[in-house]
């Protein structure tokens, strides 16, 4: 294994806070008190994880719809996340973007995003500045099966292979965009194909297996950061919970699920290949878990306690002048 | 008649206009929905908001398409299917991803038949969900159709209940012209008399909602609702207030308008649109220069403020005009006198 114990033991607590806090929401949710859409991330921790373990504060991110992964993996703030899910002044966004648009620029995460597909077009400029700044950052987009569909995403990729920029697409492949699985949406059935066509390396592997996703983020990072140019990863994945909170999820069956939190859960996952590697015994990971359910546990109540923003926010953070 | 939802209201007139008519198609992401799922269904979604539901069992794939997360292309190809033969109605969820596909509305669809020569037609309907009030943040709680009833070539309707909205989607379905369709997210689950069968609620004519002789209040879409409801306070303090809705922003009824200001000499616009270059400017325009020797009193405007819209819930409640800004308005109206 080439990473260190403290690698896998910062991977781990990632992945564990990511789905401590999904969870948390999904059970918070059907209360009725947090506001607005909320899509969860549980089931696709590994992605967000290793993409992220190769990403300093210098490097940026644009997540999607679903991106408490993406915000935690990137080192946000989870009281201010939970804060802002929860409509309060305390959040990383005040209050006035919610679950959808958390965005925290200090740790290079440019946001949340309810426009599908419009992340790529973000990072093709946030590289195109590590690049004329010479920063040695790279820039990350995060998008979906249904969102690599989208007319941005390939424009992105175009540009970001003719300017040679420092840019990783990183797609998310959960079966569904919403309702429609990709089996159907997807002309090619692989969005990994398409990297060809844009003439960058593509990679695809199973997005549950942590150690998968670090392998090859680690070959597209050093391409990107050597100044060789963008790459595409496909990671295999599946959302745990509806497309929203509150999803019937008639499209699939209950089986589905099942099967996927039974046989390929990734933090299950993690779980074996360290513990039989004999890295990390069981006892230092149940002690993150515990630790990450106390932590989100408070960030629920400091959330639900804060205060609302004052009515004079309504008209502030317009333009640079107020 | 049988009291039916804003929603099935929709629902129904898709469906009365496809049995009717061969050539109209549906078209959206998750009209349909649940294509290759694992639970094999065929049609579990009719669209985020099941507003299509039921339409594919009947229809068949061959009218009812799923598309792939696509704006451009697919909202791009109503207007290649209008002109060859078709009479699509698209589904683009929210107005707000518009944006993705302004160019094959703006460039395109709005100005095909002028450009040509009048040699085309562009039968086509795209509908939208609009407005604030879901806490649903500034990318999908905007109104955007101020920027539709700008572009030349396109109609633009806004139902503000379940009676025009299946009346003026069936007009907009047999309208030979693009008709940009309007849905309240806030409205959908509500209730009113609707019959039956297919009937046209026209396009252009605006309904007088509430007739009275002191000032005119013209509110569209949802804000309907918001002007009837401070209508009714103002009733009680002796200010009898007619209520325009429009039904439709382009063509606009100003006959219907201007009709009304010569009558009241005094007129409030309601729009939930942001406030620079919308509904109530461009309605207060048309009172200034064709009614302005009937005018009393200033003209109000009742708009959100120019922002963005908020997500945290007293944040976007202040955003939003109410019926208690309405009757604020309107009393000011009342009161003014011309050296105060
Ligand atoms: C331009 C645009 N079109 C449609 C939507 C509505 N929408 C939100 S999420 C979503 C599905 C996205 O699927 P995918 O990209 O696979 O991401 P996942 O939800 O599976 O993570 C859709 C259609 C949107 N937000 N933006
Ligand atoms: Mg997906």
């Amino acid at each position: 294994m080439q990473q260190s114990r403290d690698e896998l033991l910062k991977a781990y607590r990632v992945m564990s806070r990511i789905r401590e806090f999904d969870e948390r929401l999904h059970v918070e949710f059907a209360t009725g008190e947090i506001p607005g859409f909320v899509h969860l991330y549980a089931g696709e921790e590994a992605v967000a994880a290793g993409i992220c373990a190769h990403l300093t504060t210098r490097d940026h991110i644009a997540s999607t719809h679903r991106g408490h992964g993406h915000c935690i993996a990137k080192d946000c703030d989870v009281n201010g996340m939970m804060a802002e899910i929860y409509g309060k002044e305390a959040g990383l966004c005040g209050g006035k973007g919610g679950s959808m648009h958390i965005a925290d620029l200090d740790k290079g995460m440019m946001g949340a995003n309810g426009i599908v597909g419009a992340g790529t077009a973000l990072v093709c400029g946030a590289a195109l500045s590590a690049k004329t700044l010479g920063t040695g950052g790279v820039a990350v987009a995060f998008t979906g099966d249904g969102g690599s569909n989208q007319g941005t995403v390939f424009e992105a990729m175009n540009l970001a292979s003719v300017w040679s920029l420092p840019a990783i697409f990183v797609f998310e492949n959960n079966g569904y965009g919403e309702a429609t699985a990709s089996e159907w949406a997807l002309a090619g059935g692989d969005i990994v194909r398409r990297a060809h066509a844009f003439a960058m390396p593509g990679h695809q592997v199973d997005g549950n297996d942590y150690f998968a996703v670090w392998d090859v983020m680690r070959q597209a990072t050093e391409r990107a950061r050597a100044g060789q140019g963008p790459s595409l990863i496909e990671c295999k994945t599946k959302r745990y919970y509806g497309h929203f909170e509150g999803d019937t999820q008639n499209y699939r069956a209950k089986e589905e699920i099942e099967t996927l939190r039974a046989e390929k859960d990734c933090l299950k996952h993690f779980r074996a290949r360290v513990s039989e590697a004999g890295l990390i015994d069981a006892g230092a990971m149940d002690a993150i878990d515990a630790e990450a359910k106390a932590e989100v546990d408070a960030a629920v109540k400091a959330a639900k306690a804060a205060p609302t923003p004052p009515a004079s926010a309504l008209m502030t953070d317009v333009y640079a002048s107020y | 008649m049988v009291s039916k939802s804003f929603r099935a209201a929709i629902n129904e007139a898709l469906k009365l206009e496809m049995r009717r008519d061969k050539t109209i198609i549906v078209l959206g992401e998750d009209v349909a929905g649940g294509r290759g799922g694992s639970a094999n269904v065929e049609e579990a979604w009719g669209g985020p908001f099941g507003m299509t539901r039921g339409l594919y069992k009947e229809f068949g794939p061959t009218r009812v398409l799923d598309t792939p997360i696509t704006e451009s292309a697919f909202v791009g190809a109503t207007a290649g299917a209008a002109m060859t033969g078709l009479r699509p109605v698209a589904e683009v969820m929210f107005v707000d991803f518009t944006g993705v596909c302004f160019d094959q509305i703006m460039n395109q669809i709005a100005k095909i038949r002028y450009m040509f020569g009048g040699k085309a037609k562009l039968p086509l309907v795209i509908r939208m969900l609009y407005g604030a009030g879901y806490r649903a943040g500034a990318q999908h709680s905007q109104c955007l159709y101020p920027i539709y009833t700008h572009l030349p070539g396109l109609k633009v309707a806004i139902p503000s209940n379940p009676y025009d909205a299946k009346g003026l989607l069936i007009a907009a379905i047999r309208d030979d012209d693009p008709v940009l369709f309007f849905e309240h997210k806030a409205i959908l689950g509500m209730k009113g008399e609707v019959p039956d069968e297919a009937y046209e609620v026209p396009l252009g004519k605006a309904n007088i909602v509430r007739a009275g002789k002191d000032v005119t209040v013209v509110a569209i879409g949802r804000m309907v609702h918001m002007a009837e409801k401070a209508a009714a306070a103002l009733a009680k303090e002796g200010i009898d207030c007619e209520v325009i809705d429009p039904r439709t922003t382009s063509p606009l009824d100003t006959a219907a308008i201007l009709a009304s200001v010569r009558k009241t000499g005094r007129l409030v616009a309601v729009d939930e649109a942001y406030p620079r270059c919308n509904m109530a400017t461009d309605i207060s325009a048309l009172a200034a220069q064709e009614a302005f020797s009937s005018l009393r009193a200033p003209v109000r405007m009742v708009s959100p403020p120019h922002v963005p819209v908020p997500f945290a819930a007293p944040l976007e409640d202040l955003y939003i005009p109410n019926a208690d800004k309405v009757a604020e308005a309107v009393r000011a109206t009342v009161k003014y006198t011309p050296s105060s």
